[in-house]
């Protein structure tokens, strides 16, 4: 079985009214030095195979297909 | 004019849209269940609004992969009017049937008010009971209404006059791009829109200017509803 991790985020350009408030509850907590804040989604997928190729292709299908919105979001793929 | 409303788990305005549609056309939409694989002869295909899915992952996105969702593209693609408000705009948007993205609200909150919008283009198949510029009222009640695209796809639908409504006199609730509250696709006969014309369709409702959309999609100008 492979198991993998795949992050979802905003991308860049894309306004993060969610990380905004994050950012403020940062500042709001007195950490200092807290620079943009941007938030987004992990998946941990369990893939039963052992082919890290197949896997790989499998993860990025499911990104484009239902994992992301592609319109607004990027995706990371990382297979344990 | 047969008209279609498609059902969702999750989805809570379908009887206020049923009841829109009946008391306007006359006539009772047929329901269509989300795992129906073919939808009537009809001629106008609606998703209401509300929360399939529970809004898991992104609103819409899970219905918008629903059996039925193959349907309705094929509908769509043989010209028959689609109309998605509030989450059925999420929904058309999440299966590309319209371009875009609807985000979280600006504000963080869920809006539910009236707002007044502007008839933008007012020669579709959606919009010709108003008049160009026609400020109208409206109620929204949405969490995720927050409109984007990028630069080139709005410069495209500027120039195609498939910005239908914006929101008008500085009424954005969601802090949408360009103040857009509802979209059309290419061919024109596919319309979503973040608020919820099918509640301000008679006198009880406070107002009766969300009629105009179901009029003119239903092709009853001119005409009384039987």
């Amino acid at each position: 079985m492979i198991k993998a991790r795949v992050t979802v985020t905003l991308k860049n350009g894309v306004l993060d009214p969610q990380g905004k408030a994050i950012e403020g509850a940062l500042h709001a907590l007195d950490f200092s030095g807290v620079g943009k804040v941007r938030q987004g989604k992990v998946f941990d997928v369990e893939l039963d195979t052992k082919d890290r190729a197949k896997a790989e292709a499998d993860l990025k299908a499911m990104c484009e297909k239902l994992l992301a919105n592609t319109v607004i979001e990027d995706y990371a793929v990382e297979i344990a | 004019m047969k008209t279609a409303v498609i059902l969702l788990p999750g989805l809570n305005r379908d009887r206020d849209m049923i009841a829109a549609i009946t008391k306007i056309s006359g006539k009772p939409p047929v329901t269509v269940w989300q795992t129906d694989t073919e939808i009537p002869d009809v001629d106008l295909v609606v998703i209401p609004g509300g929360f399939s899915y529970g809004d898991y992952l992104r609103c819409g996105a899970i219905a918008a992969r629903m059996p039925v969702m193959d349907a309705i593209r094929r509908k769509a693609e043989a010209g028959v009017r689609v109309m998605g408000v509030c989450n059925g705009f999420q929904i058309l948007l999440e299966a590309g049937l319209l371009p875009g993205a609807l985000m979280r609200n600006a504000s963080l909150k869920f809006v539910c008010r009236e707002v007044k919008l502007e008839v933008v283009n007012a020669d579709t198949a959606f919009t010709s009971a108003y008049s160009q510029g026609q400020i109208i009222r409206c109620p929204v009640a949405h969490h995720d209404g927050n409109y984007f695209a990028d630069a080139e796809t709005l410069k495209r639908m500027n120039g195609d006059g498939r910005i239908v409504f914006r929101y008008a006199e500085g009424t954005n609730p969601n802090g949408s791009i360009e103040d857009i509250a509802g979209i059309v696709n290419e061919d024109g006969n596919v319309l979503g829109m973040m608020p919820h014309p099918e509640n301000l369709i008679e006198d009880a409702h406070g107002g009766t200017d969300g009629r105009g959309i179901f009029e003119s999609a239903l092709g009853l100008l001119g005409k009384v509803a039987a």
